[in-house]
C-alpha cells in the first residue's frame, strides 16, 4: 500500500499539468471508442440492411452466375430445384431471375440487369408488392440512386431491350411503379426489379431463376447440382471488408491521438525522473530498492491511465450515449458520402469488448511509456541521485 | 560485532575517475565506531567528509578496502541487501532535508516504518513518540512547504530516528538552519543519543556542532588526520 499511496499523492500533486495529461490522454480513450463504435455501427447498420435487401438468409445461386462478372449473367439462369421450388412455395423462399438488359433512359443507351422477382415474396425487404400493376407494359422497380443516375421518377416510360434464352432480342416499355430508398448499393444501382413471372415469359425462361434466397434464420439445406450455396455470413464478408477499410482512415486518427497521450506521459516521465532525483535518492537511502522506486514510477504513469479513464468517462459516457441514441449526422448529409449507401444519420455500436479493448490498448500503452523512463533510474547512483546530479 | 564496535573500517580507498585522471576522496581511512559515539567528520571542502559517509551508509561502495558495518561488509553487499541494512538500521539526515513534498508530516515520519512493514498500531505510537521527541507532536497535519526550516529538519531527525535505528548519518544537518535551529536540533540529537543509546556521525563545517560533538576526526585530503576525543557539552 506505501507505494500506491504515494504515487496517488505525487500523481495529485502534479497539479494542472497532470490534469493537461489527464485529459489529453482521455481524449484519446473516448476518441478511440468513438470512431470504433462508429465503424461497429457501420458494420451493423450495413449488414443488417444487406441481410434485409439482399442476403436473406443465404442464397443459392447457379453455379455459372458471379455476381461481380456481368459476362455470366446472359447464362446464368436454370430450373429450380423441386425441394427449393417447395420452400417457396411455401414463402420461405424467394426466386431472382437475372437476365442483361439495355436501357433507353432519355434517348441515352445505358446497361441494366432486370431483376425477376416474386411480387408477393416477403424474404427481402424491397417493396416488390408495386410489382402487381397489370398492363401492357411491365411494371418496374428502381432504386433511388438508380432513379438519380439515369433521371427517372415513378410513372415514367423506359424502354428495355434483352435477349432471349434462344439469343433473339427483343424490347418492352415498361413503366417504373416504384422507387426505393435503400442502403444496399447492389441492389439499387443499375438494377431494374421486375415480376419474376413476366421476365420468365420475356426471356423463354419458365420456372428458372438464378438465385434463390432463403428466409433469414434458414437452415443450409442440401445441395442441388448446377447450384451452390452462400450463407450468410459469406454475403456479408464482402460489405464487412469494405467497411473496415472505409474506417482505416479514422483508425489513423485515433493512433495519432494515441501516440500524442503516450508522447506526453513519457515526457512527464523523463522530466519529474530528472527533476526528482534527489527524491529517488532519499527514497533509497531510506531503504527502498531500485525496483521498487521504478515500480512507483511506473505506478504513477498507469494511475494517470486511470485516472484518464475516469476523466473520460465523466464527459465521454453521457457525450457517446447521446450520439448512440440520436445517430451521428454523417458529412455530406446522406447517401454515397462514405462510399457506402448510409442513411442520414448512422447509430454507432459500443459494445462491452470495445470498451474492454480500448482500455487494455491505452493500459498497456501507457504502462511501457511509463515504464521505459522510468527504468533510468536502474542506473542512478543513489549517491548521485542525492546531490541532484544528472546521470 | 563484538565488544560494542558498530563500524570498522580498513584502508579503506575511494577513488573517483574523472577523465583521463582520478581523483583520490578517500586514502586508506581506519577508523572503529563504537555503539553510543557522537562523533563529528571536519575538514575542508573536499576533503572526502561525504563519500565516507555515504559508504558508511551503504549507498555507495569503496573501491579498495573494507568497511564493515553493523557486521556487513559494505563492499560485498548487494543493491537489495543493502537496501535492507539501511531501510532496517541507518537512518539519514541530510543538508537539504530532503522531505516528501506532498506528504504531511505525519507520513514522512511514518514512511520509513512502512517501508519496514510495521503494523499500523505500533507504527502509530513510534510515530507520535519521534514527533515529540523533536517538538513537533502538533504539525502532523502539515506539509513540508507550511514548516520553516528548522521544523523541516526536525522533521527529518524525527524521519531518521523514528525506526530507532543503530546508527544515524548526518551530512551538514544544520547548514541551511540559523543559530537557534542548530542549537536546537543538536540539543535533541544528543538527548536521543543519550536516551536510546544511537550513535550519530555528522559531516560538518559548523562550529556549533563541533562544540557538542565528543569524538572530532579532522579528514584531509581524504585522510585522517587527526582524531581526538572532546569533553562534549
Ligand atoms: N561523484 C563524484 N565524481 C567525481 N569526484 C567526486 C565525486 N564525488 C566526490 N568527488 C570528489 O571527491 C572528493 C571528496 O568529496 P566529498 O564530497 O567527499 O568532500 P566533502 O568533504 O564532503 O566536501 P564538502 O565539505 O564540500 O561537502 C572531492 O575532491 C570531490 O570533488
Ligand atoms: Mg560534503
Amino acid at each position: 500500500m506505501t507505494i500506491p499511496k504515494l504515487a496517488v499523492r505525487n500523481l495529485l500533486g502534479g497539479g494542472t499539468k497532470f490534469w493537461l495529461n489527464a485529459v489529453v490522454l482521455s481524449l484519446s480513450f473516448v476518441a478511440i471508442i468513438w470512431a470504433q463504435g462508429l465503424m461497429e455501427g457501420l458494420d451493423e447498420e450495413a449488414s443488417l440492411a444487406t441481410i434485409d435487401d439482399e442476403a436473406g438468409g443465404g442464397h443459392y445461386r447457379v453455379e455459372s452466375y458471379d455476381p461481380l462478372d456481368p459476362f455470366t449473367y446472359q447464362d446464368a439462369h436454370g430450373p429450380v430445384p423441386a425441394p427449393l421450388q417447395a420452400r417457396i412455395d411455401e414463402g420461405k423462399a424467394a426466386a431472382i431471375l437475372l437476365v442483361p438488359a439495355t436501357i433507353y433512359p432519355q434517348g441515352r443507351v445505358q446497361s441494366a440487369v432486370l431483376k425477376g422477382i416474386e411480387p408477393g415474396q416477403k424474404i427481402l425487404s424491397l417493396p416488390t408488392s408495386r410489382l402487381t400493376a397489370a398492363s401492357d407494359e411491365i411494371p418496374a422497380l428502381i432504386g433511388a440512386r438508380m432513379a438519380e443516375s439515369v433521371g427517372l421518377k415513378e410513372g415514367d416510360i423506359l424502354t428495355v431491350r434483352w435477349r432471349d434464352a434462344k439469343g433473339a432480342f427483343d424490347a418492352l416499355e415498361a413503366v417504373i411503379a416504384g422507387i426505393f430508398e435503400t442502403k444496399v448499393a447492389t441492389v439499387d444501382a443499375g438494377q431494374i426489379w421486375v415480376p419474376l413471372a413476366r421476365l420468365r415469359d420475356m426471356a423463354a425462361m419458365p420456372g428458372e431463376a438464378t438465385i434463390v434466397v432463403l428466409e433469414q434464420g434458414a437452415a443450409a439445406a442440401e445441395s442441388f447440382s448446377g447450384w451452390a450455396f452462400r450463407d450468410q455470413a459469406d454475403l456479408l464478408a464482402d460489405i464487412r471488408a469494405f467497411v473496415r477499410m472505409k474506417t482505416i482512415g479514422s483508425s489513423i486518427f485515433y493512433v495519432l491521438l494515441l501516440s500524442l497521450a503516450a508522447l506526453a506521459i513519457f515526457n512527464t516521465q523523463i522530466l519529474s525522473i530528472w527533476r526528482r532525483r534527489k527524491e529517488i535518492g532519499t527514497l533509497m537511502a531510506m531503504g527502498m530498492t531500485r525496483g521498487r522506486v521504478i515500480g512507483l514510477f511506473t505506478l504513477e504513469g498507469s494511475l494517470l491511465a486511470f485516472l484518464a479513464a475516469l476523466v473520460g468517462a465523466v464527459y465521454g459516457i453521457p457525450l457517446l450515449a447521446y450520439f448512440a441514441v440520436k445517430g451521428f449526422a454523417m458529412p455530406g448529409g446522406q447517401g454515397d458520402s462514405f462510399g457506402l449507401a448510409v442513411g442520414q444519420s448512422l447509430y454507432p455500436v459500443y459494445s462491452l469488448g470495445l470498451v474492454a479493448a480500448t482500455a487494455v490498448l491505452v493500459f498497456a500503452t501507457t504502462a511501457v511509456v511509463s515504464y521505459l523512463p522510468a527504468r533510468k533510474i536502474a542506473k542512478l547512483k543513489p549517491t548521485d541521485a542525492l546531490k541532484g546530479k544528472r546521470t | 560485532m563484538d565488544n560494542g564496535i558498530l563500524i570498522r573500517t580498513k584502508d579503506l580507498v575511494k577513488v573517483y575517475p574523472l577523465g583521463q585522471q582520478s581523483i583520490t576522496a578517500l586514502a586508506d581511512v581506519n577508523l572503529t565506531f563504537r555503539r553510543g559515539e557522537f562523533a563529528g567528520l571536519v575538514g575542508p571542502s573536499g576533503s572526502g567528509k561525504t563519500t565516507l559517509l555515504n559508504i558508511l551508509g551503504s549507498l555507495d561502495a569503496p573501491t579498495r578496502g573494507s568497511a564493515e558495518v553493523l557486521g556487513e561488509k559494505v563492499e560485498t553487499l548487494s543493491h537489495r541487501k543493502a537496501a535492507a541494512l539501511r531501510n532496517r538500521h541507518i537512518g539519514f539526515i541530510f543538508q537539504t532535508f530532503n522531505l516528501l513534498p506532498v506528504y504531511t508530516v505525519y507520513e514522512n515520519v511514518e514512511f520509513p516504518l512502512l517501508l519496514l512493514g510495521m503494523p499500523p498500531a505500533e507504527r502509530r505510537r513510534a510515530v507520535a513518540d519521534a514527533l515529540s521527541w523533536v517538538g513537533l507532536a502538533d504539525r502532523t497535519k502539515s506539509k513540508p512547504s507550511q514548516l520553516s526550516g528548522g521544523q523541516c529538519q526536525r522533521v527529518a531527525i524525527a524521519r531518521a530516528v523514528v525506526k530507532k535505528p543503530e546508527l544515524v548519518l548526518a551530512d551538514e544537518p544544520t547548514a541551511n538552519l540559523d543559530a537557534e535551529n542548530s542549537h536546537h536540533i543538536l540539543d535533541t540529537m544528543e538527548t536521543l543519543n543519550r536516551d536510546m543509546g544511537t550513535t550519530f556521525l555528522f559531516a560538518t563545517h559548523d562550529e556549533k556542532v563541533i562544540r557538542h560533538v565528543r569524538r572530532k576526526i579532522t579528514l584531509i585530503d581524504g585522510r585522517v588526520a587527526k582524531d581526538e576525543a572532546l569533553a562534549g557539552s
